[in-house]
This record gives structure tokens, sequence and C-alpha cells, in this order.
């Protein structure tokens, strides 16, 4: 948080009394100032009268603190009616002693003024109140309304002087509301009396959207945050929304979840997204983000998760058709309690509305993985920082929680690229991009993964292909004319199954011809070593032969030599 | 020609109806302070001097009642209540004006 509430050693702190409502605790660095005054002012219909029921009922029910609602304007009646949609039950505190309301109806026509007076009746009838519930906090809504009653305005102002007096003497933590005035904050000057805190609650209407925002436009002895901080009322009551108390620190899970599409899983490490990441896929018209997103909801009420979708742009009959025609039956999921939807149009409500929406839907239904189909619809209702902001503190508080998110986000025709709508892509962890590509007549989508961190990721572009079996990734063709899809792919790979047969076959052909060869050779062979063996039959018989000549040869000379008597 | 002075009678009557009316009064205070008792003073010398027999007046301490400040709205002090004759008319303030209290009162001052 960015308000440092760590006391300083040696030095009493100003007490502080928690309001219990969302967020206003934060930027005051814990509630309002204890027994003291606090000035809350504001146009009509800003929320001045809720804050003070709010403060009181959270007062009674939650810390203990008993308090006096004192209405100058409205009858109990009424406002016990107007607060039961928040379930505040104000009768039920009422007889249980933690809350009285104190209604006190002036009518200056009935009045006449005649020598001098106080209000001390007033005084009586609070102080009874009080009393008889041992009150720590009241709140007086509004005490302007005796400017209207009483003629003398110089004894009323000295009487609420001694009335914000007196219950700073009783230890009140009163909440005192007032009206905008044209110049100064309340239009009887009631700042005058209440300098401690002040709280301004303004109603802007920007683009026929309304905002409320509260500021806190003073608060002494204490830090407090400074800036205007969008608040809602919402069906628990005030909520107000500072936008840096939600902080990083959240822990980061190593667990994958799939993504519904086999491949694209493959292009993501192998593993899908990471559970609790963020996930962008932005695209023209047309891409197929819707499916993707639809994949991922399907694939996680598969396994078991549930998935809450908010659907922008179609109504929850549509998506399911739609989805029906691609394999996808997401009704299934929705009957199983797995899946819900809430499809809403972004205009209905404002930018702040529709995040407390998506934050309540989330705490009832506790999901696994969140879907906002598309983000770029935001944008009706806010600009660029208003779209940021919100989704900068939607994205914290469902990382916060572990939830995986996915957004889709549609670009226009025109910038095909990185680039998103609300200029969100910093707060994504996995951003996937969906393009069309229009070649040889037809328009083809493709999908590549720009990002993704933490993971190895694919940095291949893949043809991402609809049918009526689901969904489907298939490589790209790289030719000579740039990427082939489509038709032109299948085209490709019909080609190159053509070749492919025919070297085939051109193979074996030329096999078989060696083999020929080698069979003829191989005959060839057998005559000549048959040769061979004929030829070595023949040089064996010629060397007898020659053996039995050369015998023959001496045998002649020894006979010779005996004849002619040699020695 | 009786309607005219069938009407004429009964405005007369009415007006010495008028002189005879019952009065009752509430005057509320808180404590007995110096203010208190200036207007109880004031309130109850009106009454003596021009509704002599035919009033009533009942003072009421709120610091010691409150509940009965929160059924008449009473916030000033103090606070004088006509409730009969009608119709209801409060004044605030220790009453020292005692013209403007006759006439609030609708009292024909005596001469």
């Amino acid at each position: 948080m960015f308000i440092n509430t760590t006391p300083i050693a040696g030095e009493t702190l100003l007490p502080k009394c928690l309001t219990g409502i969302q967020g206003l605790d934060e930027i005051t660095g814990g509630g309002l100032p204890k027994g003291r005054p606090i000035l809350v002012c504001g146009g009509p219909g800003c929320g001045k009268t809720l804050l003070g029921m709010e403060f009181l009922v959270r007062g009674a029910t939650e810390f203990g603190e008993p308090g006096v609602f004192v209405t100058f304007e409205e009858r109990p009646e009424e406002l016990a009616q107007n607060v039961a949609t928040f379930g505040w039950d104000l009768k039920e505190l009422e007889t249980t002693g933690k809350l009285i309301i104190e209604h006190i109806r002036v009518e200056r026509s009935e009045i006449e003024e005649n020598g001098e007076y106080d209000l001390e009746g007033l005084f009586i009838r609070l102080g009874a109140a009080v009393a008889a519930v041992g009150a720590k906090r009241i709140v007086l809504d509004t005490v302007e309304s005796l400017f209207a009653a009483l003629p003398n305005e110089l004894i009323l102002r000295a009487e609420l002087r001694r009335l914000f007096g007196w219950c700073k003497d009783k230890g009140l933590t009163a909440i005192i509301t007032g009206e905008r005035g044209d110049k100064t904050l309340t239009r009887h000057g009631l700042e005058e009396y209440v300098s401690d805190c002040v709280v301004d609650l303004n109603l802007r209407v920007k683009d026929d959207v309304a905002t409320r925002r509260l500021r806190i436009v003073k608060y002494r002895g204490s830090m407090h945050g400074t800036n205007e901080y969008p608040f809602l009322i919402g069906s628990e009551g005030f909520t107000v929304m500072p936008i840096t108390s939600i902080s990083l620190d959240y822990a980061t899970s190593n667990e994958r979840v799939l993504t519904g599409v086999e491949r694209l899983d493959a292009m993501l490490d192998g593993r899908g997204y990471y559970q609790g990441s963020s996930i962008l896929i932005s695209g023209a018209a047309g891409t197929g983000k819707s499916s993707l997103a639809a994949a991922f909801a399907k694939s996680t009420c598969s396994s078991g998760g549930k998935c809450l979708y908010f659907a922008f742009e179609e109504p929850v009959s549509q998506i399911i058709r739609n989805m029906g025609s691609i394999g996808m039956d997401l009704g299934k999921w929705m009957d199983a309690g797995l899946l819900k939807f809430h499809a809403s149009r972004p205009t209905t409500y404002g930018m702040e509305m529709h995040l407390l929406t998506m934050y309540q839907l989330v705490r009832e239904f506790e999901p696994q993985a969140v879907i906002i189909d598309p983000i770029s619809n935001l944008s009706s209702v806010g600009n660029e920082d208003e779209v940021k902001s919100l989704l900068t503190r939607f994205v914290d508080f469902l990382k916060g929680r572990g939830v995986t998110t996915l957004f889709t986000d549609l670009t226009s025709g025109k910038t095909l690229g990185e680039y998103t709508e609300a200029a969100i892509s910093s707060l994504m962890d996995t951003w996937i991009l969906l393009r069309n590509i229009e070649t040889n007549g037809e328009r083809n989508r493709a999908l590549f993964v720009l990002k993704s961190r933490g993971m190895e990721h694919s940095n291949q572009v893949r043809e991402f292909i609809l049918s009526s079996q689901g969904l489907e990734l298939a490589d790209v063709y790289l030719g000579s004319e740039g990427v082939l899809m489509g038709s032109a792919r299948a085209a490709q790979q019909a080609q190159e199954r053509e070749e492919s047969t025919r070297r085939t076959q051109e193979l074996k052909k030329h096999k078989r011809t060696l083999l020929a060869k080698r069979a003829a050779l191989e005959s060839q062979m057998a005559a000549i070593r048959q040769d061979l063996v004929s030829m070595e039959a023949e040089m064996e018989a010629v060397e007898a032969e020659d053996t039995a000549q050369l015998e023959a040869l001496a045998t002649r000379r020894d006979e010779m030599a005996r004849i002619r008597k040699t020695d | 020609m009786s309607e005219p002075k069938n009407r004429a009678d009964d405005f007369e009557r009415a007006l010495k109806a008028r002189d005879q009316q019952h009065y009752v009064l509430r005057l509320y205070v808180a404590g007995m302070t110096p203010r208190s008792i200036e207007a109880i003073s004031s309130i109850k010398d009106i009454c003596e001097g021009h509704l002599k027999g035919r009033y009533e007046i009942e003072v009421i301490d709120i610091s010691e009642r409150p509940e009965l400040a929160k059924e008449q709205q009473v916030l000033a002090v103090p606070t004088l209540i006509k409730i009969l004759p009608l119709p209801l008319r409060r004044f605030i303030g220790s009453l020292s004006d005692e013209e403007r209290i006759l006439k609030g009162l609708d009292i024909q001052p005596k001469k």
C-alpha cells in the first residue's frame, strides 16, 4: 500500500475509526478520525446518505460500535427501504439496540419566532438517543435543512458550532453531510465548523456514462490519499477503488493449463499457458479470437475447473450456437455448473461498475479461468487510461487469486499488428496474435505467439483452421510468393505428394534395372569360373605330361651313357 | 330576503364564540434557565390578562422528559404550542413580544 501507516516511535498518533467501507479505510490510512466530526459533501445523488448509513451499519455489525442516524430529510421507513437493497436490516439493528434512527422534522411554516431561543431541544434528543444505545458513531443527514427551517441564521450557526463541539465532547465520530454549494464545499459553509476531515463526493457524467468519485479534501493529523478515487454503489454498498492499493506481491504458479488446441500447447513449450497468467488474444474481426477463447473455456471445464466468461459482444445463446458449429458443446459445461456466462453491453454502466460486477462475480463463482471477450469494447465507455486502469486492477485482482485470465482484443483492420486498443500489452504474460492473410483470392487465418513470458515458445507462424471438427493449427509453407496458406497450401501439399510418389516409382525402376544387371553379371561370372576350372584341369594334364617326358628323357640319357661306357 | 340577515347573525355569533374559545397551550422548556422563566412568566401574564378562566397551560421540561420533545418535534426551546383552538401553531423564543403573540394566538386584546 502506498500510505505508510507505521506509527513513529514515541509519537501519539491520531486514533482512527475504521469505517468498514471497502477501500475508504485504505486511502485514509486506517479510517476516519475517531471522536471527531467529518464533513461529507457532494451534490444530490452522490451517495452522502449511503456513506453515512454504511458507516453506522458496519460500525454496529463489524466493530461493535452502536450508532445514531439523525435524519432531517428522509423518513426512517424510507431510509430502511432504501438500504434494504444492500442487505442491511435497519429494523433488526434497531431492535437489537445497535442503531437508532432519529427523525427530526422541521417545517418553517409552522414556526413563529418570538424572542431568544436555542436548540437545546435538539441536543436533548440527540443526547437521549446516544445514551440509549451507547453510541460511538453519529450521522447528521443533513443539518443544513435547519437553515431552511429556522429563520435566525445567527442563532443556528452558533448552535451548530456548539453541536459539533458537543459531538467531540461525547467522543462521537460524527459524519455530517452537506449539499455542495456554488463555490463552497457546502451550501451553508459547514466546512467552517468541521475542519478535521472533509470528504468530497462527486458524480461526473462523461460521454453519457456517469462515474462517481471520492476525494479526501483534508484530513488533519493524518496522511491520506489525495487523488480522486472512483467509487461504486453496488449491491454490497459503497466501494472505493484505490488504484494503487493492490500491490504486485502475489505468488506465481508453475502449474500449466492446456489451451484447448493441441498444437498451440505444443507451441507454448508443449504444456500450454501458465496457471494464473494473463493471456491476450488480439486480432482483426473474424480471426477466431472468440473461438480460441471458447476452446480455452472448454479445456478448463473438461479438466474440472470453473470458467467465468464475460461476453461484451454477443448474447450467451449466440455464443453457444456459434461454438457448437465448430465442434464445441459449451452448453454441457454450463449445465454442469462449470461454465458461467455474464453477457452485458459495455455501455450498460460505467467502467467502475463493470469492474465491481466482475469482482463480485469472481468472488462468488471462484473460477480458475476468466475470459473477457473482448476488452476493446470497453473503450466505448472509457478512454484509454480508464480502460487501462480498470484492466490493471482487474488483472492484479485475478492474479492475486491465481486465476488464469484470457482477454480478446479486437484490433482494427488497418493496423495489422502488434498494437492493442487499450495499450495493455505490457500487462499480458502471453500474447497470441491472429491475423487474416489474403492471398490468391482467399482469406486465411494465421496464428503466432508474439510473446510468452517464462517459457520457451515457438517462433513459427501457423495456419489457424476452424472446422466443424474443432480448432486446428497447420504448418504453413514458405514458397517463392511468401507464406502459403489455405488452398495454396493444399495445392502445395498435393504437389509434394505427387512428387514423392513419382520419385519412389523411379527409384523402384532403377533398383529393378540394377538387379537385372547384377543377375547378368553373376551368370557371366559363373561361366568364366567354369572356363577356369576346365583350364586348370588342362594345365594339370599338361604338367603331368611334361614330367613324364622329362623322366623319359633322363632314362634315355642314362641308357646312352651306359652304352658309351662313360665313367 | 331573510338570508342576509341570517348570515349577519351567524357572523355575530362566531365573533362572540371566538371571544369565549377555550385555549390549550403547551410550553416546552429545557431546565429552569432565565430564558425558560422569562417565557413562563410572559405566557402566564398574557393568559391571565386576556384569557382569564378559559385557558389551560402545561409547562414541560424536556430535559426531564426527552421523549415528549420527540413527540412534538421540539428542537428550539422555549417552544410554545397552541393545541386548541385549531390550527396548531408554534412559537419559539422567550415570548417577549406580547403583541405578536396575541396576534399569533388569535386573541382579541382587551382594552
